[in-house]
Formats: C-alpha cells, sequence, structure tokens
C-alpha cells in the first residue's frame, strides 16, 4: 500500500491531457480516422474529454454520458444520487467514437458506457483513452491510450474542473484532499 | 399509517404509497431523477436497463387505461417483466382473498406491486402485509392519495416553473373526491409553493380545505386571477347524477375554463389536466389543445415519473439480493 499522497496541479494534468491528445491525434492520422466524435462519461472522464475535444478541434459537440442506470451494482448500492441526463447530441450510427474516461481499474465504467452508447446507435468503432490506468481489471476491457500507468493499491482522484488536480495514494488521504479540494 | 412505512432504515424510498411523509429532499430527489429518465424515450433504444431481471405486477382492481398503460411503459423502459392483472375479474371474485392473491404473486418471485384501488389505504394494507423485498407503489387508492400522479404533475410545474417558491396555483374542480388534489396539495406544500388556491363548488369543497394550508374559492374568476398554474381536475359523470351539481352545462358556465377566463391568468400560465378531459363541461376544445396547455407533456413525463419512482424504490431493501 502506498501511504505516500501526492498531488498533480492543473498544468501538471493538462500537460498530461496534451500528451495525450498529441498522442491521439497521431494515432487518427494513422488509422485514417478522420471527423471523429467524443464522449466523455460522467464526472472527471468529461473535464478530461473537454481538454481533448478543444485540442483536436473536433466540429461536433462534446457527447456526455452518465452510467448511473446501466451499473451492474445498482442492487447492491442503489441510486446514484446526482444522477445526471447523458446527452448525446450526433448521430452515432457508423462513427468513430471516442470514449474518454479520467481513471479505469476494474472496467466496468467502461463496460456501462459501452453499453449505453450502443442504445444510442451502433458506431463503426469505439476507441477508449482515460487519464489514468490502474491495475485491478475484472473485464476484458483495455484503454487505446493513457496518460498514466499507476498500481492497483494507489488510489486516484480527479478533482474540478478548474483547478484540475489529481491526487494519487493512500485511499484515506487521497479523499480526504481531494474532498478540500472541492 | 406506520411514519417509516414508505422509508427503509437509511431514509431510503421503500414504497411509494402517499405524498404524506416525504420530505422535500425526497421529492427533490424524485423529481430530479425523472428529470434524468425524460431524456430515454428520445434513444434509438428506448430503455435502460436498471431493472432488468426484476418483475413488476400492475394489480389494478379498478381500471384505468392509462395510467396502467404509463406504469406499463415505465417498467418496460427500465427493462422489468410486467404481469399485469385486472384483480376485479379474476381471482378475487373467484372467492381468493387479497393475501391469498399476494402471497401467490410473492412465490411467482414479483419484486413490486403497483395498486389501484377503489378503497382508500388499500395500497398501504398491502405496503404493510407484502414479503420484505417487494415494493408497492400506489396508483390511486380511494379518495385518499394518488401520489405518481402529483409528482408527474410537479415534473411539469417544475420544467416550465422551476421557482416553486414564486407560484400561485389554482386547483379547480371536485376536490371532496379528488385523490389527485389531496396529493397535488401536500406535494405543493411541500415543495414551498407561495400559494395554493382551490377553487369548486359548495358541494364538491371538503370543509378541511383550509387546515392543509390552502386558499379556498366558490368564485372561479377570482380564484384563478392571477394564476401562474392551473389545474383542471376531471369532473366524473356520476357526480352529475348524484346531489353535487344541478348539470353539466350549470357546471360549464360557472367552473369551465374558456378562452375568455384564461385572460385572468398570469400571462405566462400554464393549464393542466389529468386527463381524460370532458370537453366542453372542465374546460373548452380551444383551451385544452392551445399554447397554454401541457396537458399532453403531462402524459409523457408521466412515464419518467414512474421510472424514477419504480427505480428508487428498488434500490437495496431488507431480504433483497446482497
Amino acid at each position: 500500500m502506498n501511504d505516500e499522497t501526492r498531488s498533480l496541479d492543473t498544468p501538471e494534468v493538462e500537460g498530461l491531457i496534451r500528451q495525450l491528445g498529441e498522442r491521439l491525434q497521431a494515432d487518427l492520422l494513422r488509422h485514417g480516422v478522420s471527423d471523429p466524435l467524443m464522449v466523455g462519461i460522467h464526472t472527471g472522464g468529461v473535464w478530461v474529454a473537454d481538454l481533448l475535444h478543444r485540442q483536436l478541434g473536433l466540429s461536433e459537440p462534446l457527447g456526455v454520458l452518465d452510467i448511473s442506470f446501466y451499473r451492474d451494482d445498482f442492487t447492491r448500492i442503489g441510486m446514484n444520487p446526482e444522477v445526471r441526463p447523458s446527452d448525446i447530441p450526433f448521430d452515432l450510427e457508423g462513427r468513430h467514437v471516442l470514449l474518454v474516461d479520467d481513471v479505469i481499474q476494474t472496467g466496468r465504467t467502461a463496460r456501462a458506457a459501452l453499453n449505453e452508447l450502443f442504445d444510442y446507435g451502433r458506431p463503426a468503432s469505439v476507441s477508449l483513452l482515460v487519464l489514468v490506468q490502474r491495475n485491478g481489471r475484472e473485464l476484458p476491457i483495455q484503454p487505446k491510450l493513457s496518460a498514466l500507468q499507476l498500481d492497483q493499491d494507489a488510489q486516484v482522484t480527479l478533482a474540478g474542473p478548474a483547478p484540475l488536480r489529481l491526487f494519487i495514494g493512500h485511499p484515506k488521504q487521497v479523499a480526504r484532499a481531494a474532498g478540500e479540494a472541492a | 399509517m406506520r411514519p417509516n412505512l414508505q422509508l427503509d432504515e437509511q431514509g431510503r424510498l421503500r414504497h411509494f404509497l402517499s405524498i404524506q411523509g416525504l420530505d422535500r429532499q425526497m421529492l427533490n430527489l424524485i423529481l430530479d431523477t425523472a428529470e434524468s429518465f425524460a431524456g430515454v424515450s428520445n434513444r434509438t433504444v428506448k430503455k435502460v436497463p436498471l431493472l432488468r431481471g426484476k418483475v413488476i405486477a400492475n394489480l389494478f382492481f379498478e381500471n384505468s387505461t392509462r395510467t396502467r398503460t404509463t406504469f406499463e411503459l415505465a417498467a418496460k423502459r427500465l427493462s422489468a417483466d410486467v404481469l399485469n392483472l385486472n384483480i376485479s375479474t379474476s381471482a378475487t371474485s373467484k372467492g381468493e382473498t387479497l393475501l391469498d392473491t399476494l402471497r401467490n404473486l410473492e412465490a411467482m418471485q414479483v419484486d413490486m406491486f403497483v395498486v389501484r384501488h377503489g378503497e382508500s389505504g388499500a395500497a398501504h394494507f398491502i405496503a404493510e402485509h407484502c414479503a420484505p423485498h417487494v415494493s408497492v407503489i400506489n396508483a390511486g387508492d380511494g379518495w385518499h392519495a394518488h401520489p405518481t400522479q402529483a409528482m408527474l404533475d410537479m415534473f411539469t410545474i417544475r420544467r416550465h416553473k422551476p421557482d416553486f417558491g414564486r407560484l400561485r396555483i389554482a386547483i379547480v374542480g371536485d376536490l371532496r373526491h379528488s385523490r389527485v388534489a389531496r396529493s397535488q396539495i401536500v406535494a405543493l406544500n411541500t415543495l414551498g409553493a407561495a400559494e395554493v388556491r382551490v377553487i369548486a363548488p359548495r358541494t364538491l369543497m371538503p370543509n378541511d380545505m383550509r387546515s392543509l394550508g390552502v386558499h379556498p374559492f366558490h368564485d372561479l374568476e377570482a380564484g384563478i386571477r392571477d394564476a401562474d398554474v392551473v389545474i383542471m381536475l376531471r369532473l366524473q359523470k356520476e357526480r352529475m347524477e348524484g346531489a353535487f351539481l344541478p348539470s353539466e352545462q350549470e357546471y360549464y358556465r360557472l367552473f369551465g375554463l374558456t378562452e375568455e377566463r384564461l385572460d385572468l391568468l398570469h400571462p405566462e400560465a400554464i393549464v393542466m389536466h389529468p386527463g381524460p378531459i370532458n370537453r366542453g363541461v372542465e374546460m373548452d376544445s380551444e383551451v385544452a389543445d392551445g399554447p397554454r396547455s401541457v396537458i399532453l407533456e403531462q402524459v409523457t413525463y408521466g412515464i419518467a415519473v414512474r421510472m424514477a419512482v419504480m427505480s428508487l424504490c428498488m434500490q437495496q431493501t431488507p431480504g433483497a439480493e446482497s
């Protein structure tokens, strides 16, 4: 267990997202994907997606997913008290979709997001991009690109949207620090 | 009713029987959750998987095609399996008691009962006697309550006029027999509406109205003046045949909402009706179909609100899946 808690400040987080965006642009070019759609997962994923969306200058507006109604643990933990409506303001049938989240660990959020996306239509492809990937996958889901890779034990929380700060370390300390930042 | 029958030990919704006993925070949670469900109807796939594998039984001891249909659609949009039981023509008429019927349905692994009954308190009775993992939603009981109708009305109002604290709301019609009006009044008071007026002939106005914190009127034009929201209640035909009213024409003349009377309202007022409308009795067709009418929106929002109530009730309860 990592007892040290560290935080990355806004310029560092934005730098990571910028690097992720550059790699994404190169990847899209390499695969001949032009004019993709971007969808962020509430809440941190939307903050990351917002910066990436601007960096890539995408023509379509940013889509937003709240996967609360697609969670596989609803009967155990109940309704998320802060459900916000999903907003997919475009037809994603046959389009290339860039799905963005802040952190991936088990893969269950990404699975729920994929399920929800397909209820809006059938995209040609979906690429998952995350700011941070942690070990501990429970489903066969891997991001295409990530800015950071961390051990399973380290808790990660992105606080935002302004300032954007990334807290990494002991779960309790991270929760406290992120709470204070919010 | 036991004070906490509707809530579990953590204060979460377990049954939805009445607006009474629920605080503003809970009502807002229902409205906020409904807001999230409102977009589901616009998708290619008009469903979310939240209640997949759950079984919801519509127990309608009293016919109501519209209410039953919206509950059924709400359950299906949550991916639940739905049983529609018209009890008056089946089990109980063969001599099976209500509790026998409940036990049999519970043995079929039903997770939720949506109950419509002509007797006040029927949904409470079922909630008190059902298995711990089963939730009960009141879809209208006697003259007592119709809480999901009241909540869909609150949702419709909030969509047009978000600040309840500034609203003058007039409820017009048969207050004496209206379970919808009772639930609306409690909901409006809980949500902090600035002023609730009730307007009815003396024969259709209960004596205890003032104790509910509302302002009674017997003159429609005085009661709706400057109102932001006017809710017209449905007049049951049998009231015309009893001693309550002289005739439909007389009721319409004194209490019907006409285009001329709309001029008395606030310029941006909305007109509501729980449906189905008696055109030419409660209101003119021109009003029902006019620009101020939000009556069809009420029907649409009814599905989202019922989805919200169902999903909130189906959160973890004692004995549920762990």
